[in-house]
């Protein structure tokens, strides 16, 4: 290995051991800066960082004894050290020599500190590098000189950018290997320049480097690259601007977290200031409410601030008593964010299971979370070529454009404006997984001229004059379970007792109402959306409504249960084992998806999620339709 | 004004934000406390985030009754000081069958710790803990997410960590599930010292150097901290000797190392931090276990 580098630029062992207290103050003055380096398999990225640590000293004996053991078993480097041990920290990475997962390192110079997340380099890794991304002010794109600019390297560059880095070096390592050649250099650099202007990155940072040799790394020129007259890695990640300082220049933004009430006289508004500065008398308006007040303190454990700025966390305290709490966005009164319920956003999707059209998912945005579904994707982009291509869904790392309805009005800004205003998390609502990470480009107006027109026979009149509560009786099952049947027998149970009902039907249904949608995930998504919302209208009108439909998807049946009042919706699961569904193929449907004819049938290629926790069950192997009739009326008496 | 926050700054509001997330959306969270300088820190952070109103939320001590007489004098005064619930948590099997760390090696913590912490959280229906672990101190901790996802049974799934972009946390979880949050992941070592001192924390005397009584053990040097206890389980005791040591980590004190140190004050310690040669958890040995996956593996069984 190359010895140490001795004027180190990281600290002065001499400062330290003669002045501490010196060298405290200084360090207690620094500044940080996150960035991120990715690069594909080979490139070099654990090899850089392990450098950076081992000469500003973060590692220490007993580490390196453990490396160089580890070297010997496991390593690629021969007898000589290897540093990406180091930084490859699970056990299934150092047996498989990759990557997998981001590693979050630290080290220091005497100007700042540096959090740098190493990202993994395989396409399948493009949701860690994303989120190595979302918190970095800076990319380092690694390419190995031997190689040039590949697809890689295309990929986590347009990654970048979509992430809205605005820093990125080129760093071209193992120069070493191909003899410090400037031409070699060059023509990489050229390279590199025409695919960044095409994908719109307006300016980077190129730099000759050894990771392995230590060339350029903490000063520069090297003496084997006499040709290059830029900054040293390091010299540069000292010099860039860091992301808070650029939000503190934005109108003030606070997403209230915590509202803070130690007694009756106190009553605070804790958060993370996410762009702006506040002072004391400012004008705020909290969103979505509208409402205004005058900023009467800042509090805080240290004492009261006159003043505080982006990347602060406070407590503000208001002249007036407004309604304000946790998902609320304190602005500034005179240049509030938008408030808005459709949106375009870019989406990139990291979870195994693809995004469903249609289905409610979970949407996070800084404190406030709401339902929120996702629409057909405008396109996906290939990372690889940057085209736009049609997509029917997005699956796992996949990065796609498309319209997101909330149910209730988001506070945001555009992301490429605010990344903590504008960046979101999609969370499925069954796994809690985080299946995508999306950032709002802008609102669609369209919703904005469409209000709820006020009726002066209110669903309440409705029911009242029907003397009855309406009700919806949502039977779900496989095909064949009988679901029709004991509706309709249910149904005219209900007549004779003088209740006023309606049977939707899925058949019927589809005849007429959805007959434009078929039998993909997503059409059957969209069929119970519109026979939920038929079904809630008809409830305004005072009915007692009984739908039948497969709907196989919990979350589907969760989304129609969320659109009604509470208590309003009876799930009524007709359970019919599928052999004995199979074997009265009333329809012949069976059969048919069996042999083939027939594809997305539910049971045979398409799963049933039966429900968890249904108000009724009737088991239709032991139980006649009649009798499951007679079941579902005891269970729903009394209807008044 | 703007003037750029320094990287304490920007690591306490970023602390602080995170405590505040979990106090929102956790049903009932916890702060695991250890005593140790990072248990400190997080409390003080905890303190700050919620002012003027006490943290809403209780201090857990998972105790091994092995820990060393001066931590258990700071809980106590720390809990009241913060005016928060001190719950303290002993194993009962591991206490009835006297697991001790000189007869039953790794068997030790895993009882009163591991299992200890799981049997805790159960018995208090706690859905979310907080501690004070952070990325720079082992190679598996550098890959965990600040908001870390366990299973029903506790164990942590590395190849299946939620993505965590910029700073939303995904706190949704079925019952039975819960997540150990980590509110200083991004501090190193040398950012929890600095900020003990410039916080004016207060933390255990032992991390200052003091002639105190010391053995040598299977070539480590330790503290004899409870001679009596000592005794019993040794059968005899080893040599005691008085020398001038002090602790870089606080564990259990017949499993945390001592270092010979002439460091009394904070700026002397943070001076030999500095300038030390080999790591903190050096002292420690629970990270040498089967290999160089030894705290990767007590994690995937539901260690902290």
């Amino acid at each position: 290995m190359t010895e140490q580098t001795s004027d180190s630029v990281y600290r002065t062992d001499a400062l330290i051991a003669e002045d501490i207290d010196s060298y405290l103050e200084t360090h207690q003055h620094k500044t940080m800066l996150r960035f991120i380096t990715c690069g594909s398999v080979d490139d070099g990225k654990s090899t850089l960082i392990g450098r950076l640590l081992y000469d500003s000293k973060m590692i220490f004996e007993d580490q390196l004894e453990a490396l160089s053991n580890d070297s010997k078993k496991v390593g690629t480097q021969g007898q000589e050290i290897d540093f990406a041990l180091l930084v490859d920290g699970l056990a299934a990475e150092r047996e498989q020599g990759i990557t997998i997962d981001v590693a979050y390192r630290f080290f220091n110079t005497e100007k700042r500190k540096f959090i740098v997340a190493d990202c993994p380099g395989h396409e399948q890794y493009t949701r860690n590098m994303v989120t190595g991304a979302s918190t970095a002010d800076l990319a380092v794109i690694l390419v190995d000189a031997r190689k040039g600019v590949l697809v890689q390297t295309r990929r986590h560059s347009y990654l970048c950018h979509l992430i809205g880095i605005k820093n990125i070096v080129l760093a071209v390592n193992k120069m070493d290997l191909v003899d410090y050649s400037q031409e070699t250099f060059d023509t990489i650099v050229a390279d590199y320049a025409a695919f960044a202007e095409e994908i719109g990155i307006e300016s980077f940072t190129a730099m000759p480097i050894s990771g392995f040799k230590g060339d350029n790394i903490t000063t520069a020129p090297s003496e084997n690259t006499p040709w290059y007259d830029g900054p040293s890695l390091v010299e540069h990640l000292e010099s860039v601007e860091v992301l808070s300082d650029v939000a503190a220049d934005k109108p003030f933004r606070m997403p209230v977290q915590w509202v803070n009430r130690p007694n009756l006289d106190f009553r605070g508004f804790s958060g993370l200031i996410a762009s702006g500065q506040v002072r004391v008398g400012d004008a705020v308006r909290a969103l979505p409410s509208g409402k205004t007040s005058t900023v009467k303190s800042i509090v805080t454990f240290d004492g009261e601030l006159d003043e505080a700025q982006a990347g602060q966390s406070i407590t503000i305290t208001l002249e007036d008593e407004i309604d304000c709490s946790r998902g609320d966005v304190l602005c500034v009164a005179d240049d509030p964010a938008e408030t808005a319920d459709q949106f375009e956003a870019t989406l990139v999707w990291l979870n195994d299971e693809d995004l469903s059209v249609g289905r409610g998912y979970w949407l996070k945005l800084g404190t406030q979370t709401v339902s929120a579904t996702v629409q057909h994707p405008k396109y996906r982009v290939d990372v690889n070529t940057m085209d736009e291509l049609a997509a029917k869904t997005l699956s796992l790392n996949d990065i796609g454009v498309a319209e997101v309805y909330s149910d209730k009005p988001l506070v945001f800004e555009p992301y490429a404006e605010n990344r903590t205003m504008g960046g979101f998390i999609l969370i499925d609502k069954i796994t809690n997984a985080t299946v995508a990470a999306g950032m709002l480009n802008f609102s669609l107006r369209r919703s904005q001229n469409v209000h709820w027109q006020a009726t002066d026979i209110t669903r309440e009149h409705h029911a009242q004059m029907k003397n009855q509560t309406p009700r919806v009786l949502w039977f779900t099952g496989l095909s064949g379970s009988g679901k029709s049947t004991i509706a309709n027998e249910v149904e005219k149970r209900l007549a004779l007792m003088n209740r006023h009902t309606f049977l939707l039907d899925g058949d019927n249904v589809r005849h007429g109402l959805n007959k434009d949608l078929g039998f993909t995930e997503a059409d059957r998504i969209e069929n119970i959306r519109r026979v939920g919302e038929v079904a809630r209208l008809m409830t305004d009108a005072g009915l007692i409504v009984l739908t039948a439909f497969i709907s196989p998807f919990r979350a589907e049946r969760q989304m129609v249960r969320s659109m009604l009042e509470d208590h309003e919706f009876i799930e009524v699961f007709v359970d019919t084992p599928l052999e004995v569904a199979e074997q009265r193929d009333v329809k012949g449907l069976y059969k048919k998806a069996r042999s083939g004819q027939l594809k997305n049938f539910t049971g045979i290629d398409s799963p049933y999620e039966a429900p968890r926790a249904p108000e009724i069950t009737v088991n239709t192997v032991e139980m006649t339709p009649e009798e499951a009739a007679d079941h579902i009326i005891q269970q729903i008496l009394p209807l008044k | 004004m703007t003037a750029t926050l320094t990287h304490l700054q920007r690591l306490e509001a970023e602390a602080i934000h995170i405590i505040r997330e979990v106090a929102a959306e956790a049903e009932k969270p916890v702060m695991l406390y250890s005593v140790g300088k990072d248990s400190a820190v997080m409390l003080h952070l905890a303190k700050k985030a919620f002012y003027p109103s006490p943290p809403p939320f209780p201090l857990l001590h998972v105790d091994t009754t092995w820990k060393f007489k001066a931590m258990y004098d700071l809980r106590e005064k720390a809990a009241k000081d913060a005016g928060m619930e001190l719950l303290v948590y002993q194993n009962p099997e591991a206490k009835e069958r006297g697991i001790n760390p000189f007869d039953h090696g790794p068997l030790h913590t895993d009882m009163w710790k591991t299992e200890g912490l799981k049997q805790a959280l159960n018995h208090y229906g706690f859905d979310a803990a907080f501690g004070g672990a952070r990325r720079d101190e082992e190679k598996s901790r550098a890959k965990e997410r600040v908001f870390s996802f366990r299973t029903a049974s506790h164990g942590w799934d590395p190849k299946n960590q939620r993505p965590e972009l910029w700073n939303q946390y995904n706190t949704k979880k079925k019952k039975g599930e819960s997540i150990r949050v980590f509110p200083i992941s991004n501090w190193t070592e040398l950012d929890v010292w600095q900020y003990i001192q410039l916080e004016e924390i207060e933390i255990v005397p032992l991390y200052f150097s003091a002639p105190r009584p010391t053995f040598i053990y299977e070539g480590g040097l330790f503290m004899a901290d409870d001679i009596d206890r000592l005794q019993e389980v040794m059968g005899e005791l080893p040599e005691i000797t008085t020398r001038s040591v002090r602790f870089r980590t606080l564990g259990c004190f017949p499993l945390t190392g001592a270092v010979e140190s002439e460091a009394s004050t904070l700026s002397e310690v943070i001076q030999e931090t500095l300038l030390t040669t080999t790591s903190e958890r050096q002292g420690r040995v629970i990270d040498k276990d089967a290999g160089g996956a030894g705290m990767e593996k007590k994690k995937q069984e539901g260690y902290f």
